[in-house]
């Protein structure tokens, strides 16, 4: 990973109504960072709703189209057509939606985004639950986390939602992860989405201490551990949905090291532990898979 | 010029006078045509428009409310099931103050599956804060498209037009075209007074308090007392330009009429032909179309029905559990300012036809207070 130099403009400010250690406030620091001041954000219902601050305060310095929970995409489309037909050709739309915005209620309309390949950037800063409403589960909810709606004696048994694997179906020009803990990455990966046209999806994992019931001070650490264990690779899908890149320049930590300190996992035994590893393991060779398939298939635009 | 048009097409040369930045819908019948239309005319470069083809009407009313956002003009059109979808957004809309038109064709909503004419649909959607007009001729039609974006802007809400699956959304009639260069002189160019603008930024819609939030629902209710004096002045100057106006309510030979019929959409043409035939007859009895329902037209109703002896009030909907929609709006209206008797009569739900003969069995039995009741009397349900 090569290390890039941070903006120091600062397009967020101070004041926000985050908690302590909200992944989700740093991931919009560092995109906001790479995107500059030409950017308009769409925010459905989610965190970031009420991150902003109550009117007539906002904690960011470009404008924000607040929506419907559902309606991120289509109305980041509505809003990049009538710029356009404004004759500003410059802003870029970008959607900033909550996991529950994205893999559950507001699929439809990303998918029908994605699927006429709108002009606009999408990122999901993914705290793996409806954490604005108290930390119900959504389909981003990881098997074995608790949340209240999967309470410890019937914690969720379904695995994560591949969301990327979804995204990269529907063809479109670029799909990213990122990571809070890796700032210089997350910031190329924005500003070379900012540079492409058509539909750009990023997926940022967002830690929430307070849903994750972790010690804030642990949210980058968390972050970190979650790249590092596989659980959440750091990848690149590019060619309309063909090729896949993953990084893999990291030293290996254990699946346990990430789960052990995050009370959502108290209640999972080693066992648990170790199957969910197992499974972490199998994604992570598939998309591996992915990564040599796309390398070696011939024909394949570069 | 003139042209012979199905009423779905009278909506899409309507928009296409108005300059629309920024189409988005989803298809539904009876509302196709009008999509259809529009995709054409966009395709071929007689509207310079973006038409987002959108995957449901929920999206479709969130891309108008980006789209409006930002400052440029946005319409769409839907029929029952595409405008309960969008029911949510249709109150967003309002809140935001954005100046969007939907053309609503009324079709029953299901189950059973139905897709014939009533006025549920754009009846349920009352309280949420759109303007509702409802024509009744494909001229009409395409002229309150051209007003209803002036009106929009001029009171910063959006404007709902309504008109009836099939008997007018498919019928041919004669249309005098309107074209762009001609409206641009009664509609100009829309200019946003706030949007969504990287040079400007405002967050829009965030987090609203108790001390905020009673206030903008009080100054949507002021737009709204606004919009009926807006409503008739649109009216007036577009009369000025083209030599057409309509009113907000529309009286037919209600002078000297003991009985007074209300009407709405298509069935106000049918009623004023029973009234012709009535009159030849020596009865006097006249009939009162409802154009404007939102915000709803109290004075120029008190003062056309004040003077009748009865009122019946036709209603191609239902409020399950209490009475016509029409009906009860009637009564509000002119509640403690007059004692004239309101009779209710729900009718041709669901597309059953509502014939001269339909309407004379209501007339009949205005006339002669026989065989009714004061709220609500069936005709022609098979019970
Ligand atoms: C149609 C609708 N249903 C439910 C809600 C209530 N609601 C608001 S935010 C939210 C959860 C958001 O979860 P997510 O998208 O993951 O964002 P987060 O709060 O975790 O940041 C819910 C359920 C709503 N605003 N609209
Ligand atoms: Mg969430």
């Amino acid at each position: 990973m090569r290390p890039a130099k941070i903006p120091t403009e600062e397009l967020m400010t101070s004041g926000h109504l985050a908690c302590q250690g909200c992944g989700a406030t740093q991931a919009m620091r560092f995109a906001l960072k790479a995107m500059g001041p030409k950017t308009a954000l769409v925010i459905p219902a989610c965190c970031w709703s009420v991150i902003d601050g109550p009117f007539p305060h906002t904690s960011l310095k470009v404008p924000i189209c607040h929506t419907l929970f559902e309606a991120a995409a289509s109305t980041a489309s509505g809003l990049k057509a009538g710029l356009e037909m404004r004759g500003d050709t410059e802003t870029v739309v970008m959607a900033w939606a909550g996991d529950g915005g994205t893999f559950d209620i507001g699929i439809q309309a990303l998918s029908g985004a994605a699927e006429r390949n709108e002009d606009i950037m999408y990122c999901c800063y993914d705290n793996e639950a409806y954490m604005n409403t108290g930390i119900q589960r959504s389909s981003a909810t990881p098997v074995g986390a608790w949340t209240t709606t999967t309470p410890v004696a019937h914690y969720k048994k379904r695995p994560k939602k591949k969301i990327i694997d979804i995204m990269a179906a529907h063809s479109i020009p670029y799909i990213a992860t990122a990571s809070v803990a890796y700032p210089q990455d997350l910031i190329e990966k924005f500003r070379r989405a900012r540079e492409i046209k058509g539909t750009r999806f990023m997926h940022v994992l967002a830690p929430c201490p307070t849903g994750w019931k972790l010690a804030p001070e642990l949210s980058v650490a968390m972050a970190r551990l979650a790249v590092t264990s596989r659980v959440f690779p750091l990848i690149e899908v590019t060619d309309n949905g063909s090729t896949w890149k993953v990084w893999k320049d990291f030293e290996q930590t254990p699946v346990a090291d990430y789960m052990k300190p995050q009370g959502r996992f108290r209640h999972l035994t080693d066992k648990e532990i170790d199957s969910i590893e197992e499974e972490v393991d199998r994604n992570w060779q598939i998309m591996l898979s992915r990564e040599r398939l796309s390398a070696d298939l011939p024909g394949l635009e570069r | 010029m003139r042209k012979v048009i199905m009423g779905n097409h009278a909506v899409s040369y309507g928009v296409r006078a108005c300059d629309v930045k920024v189409l988005s819908a989803y298809p539904i019948t009876p509302q196709t045509q009008v999509v259809e239309l529009l995709s054409e005319m966009c395709a071929s470069g007689e509207i310079d428009a973006k038409f987002i083809k959108v995957e449901s009407e929920h999206s479709a009313m969130t891309a108008c409310v980006g789209a409006s956002a930002a400052g440029v003009r946005a319409f769409t059109a839907t029929s029952a099931q595409g405008l309960l979808l969008m029911h949510e957004v249709l109150h967003w809309a309002v809140g935001a103050r954005l100046p969007i038109v939907l053309a609503n064709i009324n079709r029953a909503v299901g189950p059973p599956w139905s897709i014939w004419t009533d006025q549920n649909d754009s009846l349920s959607q009352r309280d949420v804060g759109w303007l509702q007009i409802y024509c009744e001729s494909n001229q009409e039609t395409q002229d309150t498209i051209v007003q209803a974006f002036k009106i929009a802007e001029t009171v910063k809400l959006p404007v709902m037009l309504v008109l009836d699956a099939f008997f007018l959304s498919h019928t041919f009639e004669i249309v005098d075209i309107l074209e762009a260069k001609d409206v641009r002189k009664f509609l100009p160019p829309y200019v946003a007074e706030t949007k969504i603008d990287v040079d400007d930024p405002h967050s829009f819609g965030n987090l609203g308090s108790p001390s905020e939030y009673f206030e903008l629902r009080y100054m949507i209710q002021k737009a709204m007392e606004e919009a009926r004096d807006v409503v008739k002045d649109v009216d007036i100057e577009f009369k000025e330009h083209f030599g057409r106006g309509y009113g907000v309510v529309h009286p037919y030979r209600c002078d000297g009429a003991d009985v007074i019929l209300v009407t709405s959409g298509t069935v106000a043409s049918t009623t004023r032909a029973v009234i012709d035939e009535m009159r030849d007859e020596g009865i006097k009895i006249g009939s009162l179309k409802i154009r404007l329902f939102r915000p709803f037209p109290v004075e120029e109703v008190y003062e056309v029905l004040s003077k009748a002896k009865k009122v019946a009030v036709i209603d191609r909907n239902i409020s399950f559990g209490h009475h016509g929609i029409f009906f009860q709006e009637i009564k509000s209206a002119l509640y403690g300012r007059t004692d004239v008797p309101i009779f209710g009569y729900i009718t041709g739900l669901g597309g059953r036809d509502v014939t001269p003969k339909v309407i004379r069995e209501i007339a009949d039995r205005a006339v002669s207070d026989e065989k009714q009741e004061r709220d609500i009397n069936w005709i022609g349900v098979k019970v």
